[in-house]
């Protein structure tokens, strides 16, 4: 994809052509417990344009995980609606909050399963395995167990895995959580270079401002318990954004004001 | 085959060294036998020594008599495990993904385990006769209950993660039991199957001495009730022998599926 094209996308008018491919309306969630249940999430609304990258900012227990769940339709909200585009739901690519890499696949079968699932054939299967291998820069790891890895390149195997069947829809719960700081910020430049490659709509959640500010276009800051939005913050910094952009005034000024809403 | 319990990592040559080891201490052990059965002054009827065992075997084996007993409770001990672990495994599924189920099966589940088996195949015997059939029965009552507790236990411990991952890419069903619970569940499985595997020679040894027309177990009546000693000990070893190659053949089929476990 051409430079242009991508401040193009970036900067696009919302009201012309482009529609929601997602909208979130009134969402709350209770989980049933035994004091009158645990109220999670709170009147969340919310819309996604394609290609939109969103982040979930919000404190541990503000009901990220439980959003992302229900965005994949693995849990149903207590009350409220969810609507993809055209009432269908799209194919989701999903990094959890751990990398939940199936131990007894290799690295290049643990990328291959979505396209195990819908039965393309194995040698174009591992084909388009490879190319992503290359793309997370896993190259010489094809045969490697899970076990050997370290958390930062099973993260990366995660994200192969959520992006190899070409997703619609890209969900990230944390995916970096687990991360020393380092290498942390070098998968915050790799995932947006392949953002920038494959032009997803993308989903992450997280709780660290520098995270969400360096990746997304629009930050939705979740309160604590029960998780409501509370501030929703369009990240206006130009793109490809690399790790000098954390140092500009604007970001700091950005920041500040999450942090502020944060507190 | 490695069928070592107290195996421990060894690099390749310890692992050549330990075999040695190994074959001298047998040998060393016939030795000792051969020595006391001779020396001792215990009865050679009791304790005929390694040697004699031998030429009984040689004879039995050439007669094929041997061979027809072998086969007999070879068979009854493999029908009775492929029996035993399909219905152990099938229901223990079931029970894993439903509680309900497990609430209707779980008085008779438990009864089951606390009745020993052995106990029962006297009445095994009397009921299905003679034949084959009682100790396939005895071999598969007596393997269903490990195979059927790890079934359950392997299925319930597959993580929430992996249904919700393969969930989120929309996975049929059989997929899920294919590619995630099948996998996640060997490990625990395949332990079951091991115990199982050595505990059905056991059933199928004690349905023959308490009636039988032939096997290894019916071997070991006749020649006890003709005197022939050293054939007892003949048939004994063939049990042992049978057992062991069980043990290692899953001990095997475990080393291939589970190689993507750490070395134990
Ligand atoms: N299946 C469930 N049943 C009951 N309560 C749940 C369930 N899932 C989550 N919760 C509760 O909902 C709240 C929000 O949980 P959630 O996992 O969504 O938080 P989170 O924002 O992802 O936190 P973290 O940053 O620590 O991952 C927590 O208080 C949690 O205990
Ligand atoms: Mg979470």
């Amino acid at each position: 994809m051409r430079r242009a094209d991508l401040n193009l996308n970036v900067l696009r008018d919302k009201n012309m052509s482009t529609q929601p491919i997602l909208t979130v309306k009134n969402l709350s969630v209770v989980f049933p417990d035994s004091n009158g249940g645990l109220h999670a999430l709170d009147d969340i609304s919310f819309e996604v344009y394609p290609r939109d990258f969103i982040c979930f900012l919000g404190p541990s227990g503000s009901g990220k995980t439980t959003l992302l769940r229900i965005l994949a339709s693995l849990l149903r909200p207590t009350t409220g609606e969810i609507n993809f585009i055209h009432n269908q739901h799209p194919q989701i690519g999903m990094v959890f909050q751990q990398s939940n890499l199936m131990p007894w696949r290799t690295v290049m079968d643990n990328i291959k399963l979505p396209l195990e699932l819908e039965n393309m054939d194995e040698s174009t299967a591992r084909i388009k395995a490879q190319e992503m291998i290359e793309l997370v820069g896993l190259n010489g790891f094809e045969d490697s167990w899970p076990r050997d890895l370290s958390g930062g390149m099973a993260q990366r195997v995660a994200i192969a895995r959520a992006l190899i069947h070409d997703p619609d829809l890209l969900l990230l719960d944390e995916p970096f959580g687990s991360l020393d700081a380092i290498t942390r910020e070098r998968m915050w430049t790799e995932l947006s270079r392949i953002w920038q490659a494959r032009q997803k709509t993308v989903i992450m959640v997280t709780h660290s401002i520098n995270e969400s500010l360096f990746l997304a276009d629009r930050v939705l800051v979740l309160t604590q318990r029960p998780g409501k939005i509370k501030f929703d913050l369009k990240v206006d910094l130009p793109r490809p954004r690399n790790d000098d952009i954390r140092y500009t005034p604007h970001f700091g000024k950005l920041a500040r004001k999450l942090r502020e809403t944060i507190e | 085959m490695d069928i070592n319990p107290l195996k421990v990592f060894h690099p390749s040559s310890a692992k050549r060294n330990g075999m040695w080891l190994r074959v001298l201490s047998l040998g060393l052990g016939l030795v000792c036998w051969q020595i006391t059965s001779i020396f001792s002054g215990v009865e050679v009827f009791i304790l005929p020594p390694p040697l004699k065992v031998w030429s009984r075997f040689l004879v039995a084996a050439q007669d094929g008599s041997l061979f027809r007993d072998i086969g007999v409770t070879f068979s009854e001990v493999v029908l009775g495990l492929i029996v035993g672990v399909t219905f152990a495994t099938i229901l223990g599924y079931s029970v894993a993904k439903s509680r309900a189920l497990e609430q209707v099966l779980s008085p008779y589940l438990v009864a089951s385990q606390a009745i020993p088996v052995v106990a029962i195949a006297p009445l095994l015997v009397l009921w299905f006769g003679y034949g084959m059939f009682s100790k396939v029965l005895i071999c598969a009552l007596i393997v269903f209950f490990p195979v059927l507790i790890n079934t359950i236990v392997g299925i319930r411990a597959v993580p929430q993660a992996f249904y919700d991952l393969m969930k989120s890419l929309r996975a049929s069903r059989k997929q899920i039991l294919m590619k995630v619970e099948i996998p996640a569940a060997l490990p625990i499985f395949l332990g079951g199957l091991r115990i199982g595997a050595t505990l059905s020679v056991i059933g199928a040894v004690v349905g023959e001495l308490i009636g039988s027309k032939y096997g290894l177990g019916n071997l070991i009546n006749r020649a006890r009730v003709g005197y022939d000693m050293p054939m007892v000990y003949v048939a004994v070893f063939m049990l042992i022998f049978l057992a062991l190659g069980l043990y290692g053949i899953v001990a095997r089929i475990e080393k291939k599926l589970l190689r993507w476990q750490e070395d134990k």
